[in-house]
């Protein structure tokens, strides 16, 4: 395994995948579902042959011109400003004098600070919990590790964002379970390998590192591609088999996880390597 | 050990595990609790709005929520949860209603009751009130009524206020709207009154249970709202059954394909596994979201994770040319290192989102901790064991994918 050597490769494939993900993310932004902004949801299941445009309609008479029509099979998504409970009833109401068969299948309505807050004490939780991290890496392996996992992770989250943002899937509250779990697998992904570099490191000297690297990668590489084949059968087959609620959920791990698996075998090690060798320079 | 007795020891746990898990599975996937997204309900987010000079704090959501806990039972409605969130928020959840968006309409009401005169002034409150009830007109109509009761204070606030605008109106107002306005033709000294306004029977027995509860202290205001139709809620938990077992049964093939021998004991470790995380859930009561479902395919890779890090650990220590009993033992020595650190440091991100975190990130963290605690265990105890059986009965490498 030459991936010291390569490492360079490594770091350019990264860059051509995150960089049109990161410009999106400040060109476009997100494409915010309801969690975030404030608004409303209704759900419904109607005859297959209804189009967008006719339930539009109906919305449009119910003075909800803003409202966005989602349709995928008979199932209808229809996006409007925050309703109340009159207005749902009515709107349903509406629905049901024009189609005549209307499923109800969910509603939500979310008040605009709701999202803000989630994702403040999510991002707050994902500080500490990395600053923790840090802390028990240092203590257990060394600091240069910590570095290396927490540039990993961030690596990870950042491609992830980015397609979301370049495809503009829509992003909810799961969403942020889908991130951690995103980065729960990249630690765990990361450490093993790291385990076998501080297994191996005992004795090595500095100019030796490349070496190192490589034996410790090649050595537990197929445990890594194991790992990953297993974990993402369970998401494939609730990509293929699960409702169209948990689709963008399901595929936002799906990408974490294949991603967490080269960066942990790429990108961790590599700047591990690059950490060490520069503070050996020094 | 005698290789015979290792065989007869294999099959008995083999044949135990099968019989535990045909007869558990069923009533352990019962006895878990699910989260609305998956079974259907209405769960409603409530906040109390902050009055001028009246701050909302801890004590004043409590009193509401033992208010509100008052109001469900005494209204019957069936399978909800209240708590709070933060220090200013309530949630209710309900499941077992058909027409849970009403119950909520009801029980959200702050049901402030108010008795005024001409002018405006308050003469009385809904907190002298003893005994609401809401009984039928005399009058042979279709229209119900609510009698009320004062206590010793009300009685005297209430007689006087009666005695001093005899003649005129006193006006009934609830939660700022007039609902009634009686004329006032004596002074009333019994402590006795009623409202009557255009109620039907419903409407007037939930009145009496509201004004019996008490008033809120807060008003409360909906922050967030979601309903899950049964259809919905059915059709996700199936499919996400279905998709779940499609992907652990690849899981188990995998594996034996891959491992042989110490494939077929992940696979038995596995069903352990997933036994002892949905019986710990349904011990802890804790609820099954669909977050909840990422944190536990999460926790599931890592548990296989664990298993293929004992293995190839104990292949490499083969290839070195150790016995396989020696292998296994260092295999295992080696490895446990490995799946300690990764365990630990993801236990602790788990651990901070449990502590930070709310809703769906805090559901995560609950199944992801559980997760990584049993399959510690599980890596420790049984898969080591089973792997020092199995070395007694075949020394063969192939059977270890050598």
């Amino acid at each position: 395994m030459q991936i010291i050597k390569r490492r360079k490769w490594f770091y350019a494939l990264s860059l051509i995948i995150i960089i049109p993900g990161l410009i999106s993310l400040f060109l476009q932004g997100l494409n915010l579902g309801i969690d975030f902004t404030g608004g409303s949801i209704t759900h419904i299941k109607l005859p297959s042959q209804v189009t967008t445009a006719e339930v539009r309609e109906v919305l449009e008479k119910q003075g909800l011109e803003k409202a966005e029509v989602q349709k995928s099979g008979d199932e209808f998504y229809l996006r409007t400003s925050e309703l109340t409970q009159e207005e749902t009833d009515e709107l349903m109401a509406a629905l049901k004098e024009e189609f005549s068969e209307v499923v109800f299948m969910s509603a939500e309505s979310v008040g605009a600070t709701i999202g803000g807050e989630l994702t403040r004490n999510a991002i707050l939780a994902i500080s500490i919990a990395a600053v923790l991290m840090l802390i028990y890496i240092s203590f257990r392996f060394e600091w240069t590790f910590g570095i290396a996992s927490i540039v990993s992770i961030l690596h990870n989250v950042l491609v992830v964002l980015g397609a979301f943002s370049l495809f503009q899937w829509e992003v909810n509250s799961a969403f942020i379970a889908a991130i951690l779990t995103v980065i729960g697998y990249s630690i765990n992904d990361t450490i093993v390998i790291f385990d076998r570099v501080r297994e191996n490191m005992r004795g090595t000297r500095k100019q030796d590192y490349e070496d190192l690297v490589n034996r410790s990668v090649a050595q537990t590489l197929n445990r890594s591609v194991n790992t990953v084949l297993t974990s993402i059968f369970p998401l494939v087959a609730l990509l293929i088999l699960g409702g169209s609620t948990i689709k963008l959920f399901v595929l936002a791990m799906l990408i974490g996880f294949v991603v967490g698996c080269y960066s942990s075998i790429c990108i961790a090690s590599s700047t591990w390597y690059e950490i060490k060798t520069s503070r050996a320079a020094a | 050990m005698q290789r015979n007795t290792s065989i007869a020891i294999i099959a008995a746990i083999v044949v135990v595990i099968g019989i535990i898990s045909y007869f558990v599975y069923q009533p352990l996937l019962n006895n878990i609790n699910l989260g609305l997204d998956l079974r259907g309900g209405l769960r409603v987010v409530l906040e109390a709005e902050e009055l001028e000079g009246e701050k909302v704090t801890q004590d004043t959501i409590e009193k509401a929520l033992g208010i509100l806990r008052t109001r469900v039972d005494a209204l019957g409605v069936k399978e909800t949860v209240l708590y709070p969130q933060g220090d200013k928020r309530v949630v209710i959840e309900i499941a077992g209603e058909d027409d849970p968006e009403a119950a909520v309409n009801i029980l959200k009401n702050t049901a402030q009751l108010q008795f005024m005169d001409e002018e405006g002034n308050v003469v009385l409150t809904g907190k002298n009130l003893v005994d609401a009830q809401a009984q039928m007109k005399r009058d042979g109509s279709n229209e119900a009524e609510i009698a009320l009761e004062f206590d010793k204070e009300g009685t005297e606030l209430f007689a006087k206020a009666t005695s001093e605008n005899v003649g005129k109106p006193i006006i009934i107002v609830l939660d700022g709207q007039p609902i009634s306005a009686p004329t006032v033709r004596e002074p009333i000294t019994n402590g006795q009154a009623v409202i009557t306004g255009n109620f039907t029977a419903k409407e007037a027995q939930d009145l009496a249970v509201l004004l019996r509860s008490g008033a809120l202290p807060v008003s409360l205001k909906v922050m967030e709202k979601r309903s899950i139709g049964p259809t919905l809620g059915a059709d996700s938990l199936d499919k996400s059954l279905k998709a779940g077992l499609v992907g652990l049964i690849a899981i188990l093939v995998f594996m034996i394909g891959y491992y042989r021998l110490p494939g077929l004991i992940a696979d038995l470790s596995l069903v352990i596994y997933t036994m002892l995380v949905l019986g710990t859930m349904a011990i802890l009561d804790a609820v099954l979201t669909l977050p909840g479902i990422a944190g536990f395919a999460l926790s599931i890779g890592m548990a296989v994770d664990a298993n293929v890090i004992i293995y190839e650990r104990i292949k490499e220590e083969l290839r070195w040319g150790k016995t396989l009993v020696a292998a296994i033992e260092a295999g295992f020595k080696r490895a446990f290192t490995a799946i300690f650190d990764a365990n630990i440091t993801t236990l602790i991100t788990a651990a901070v989102l449990m502590y930070f975190g709310t809703g769906p990130i805090k559901g995560f963290a609950v199944t992801l901790s559980i997760g990584i605690v049993a399959s510690l265990l599980v890596a420790l105890t049984f898969t080591r064991y089973m792997l020092v059986l199995f070395a007694n009965i075949t020394k063969n490498e192939k059977a270890y994918g050598i």
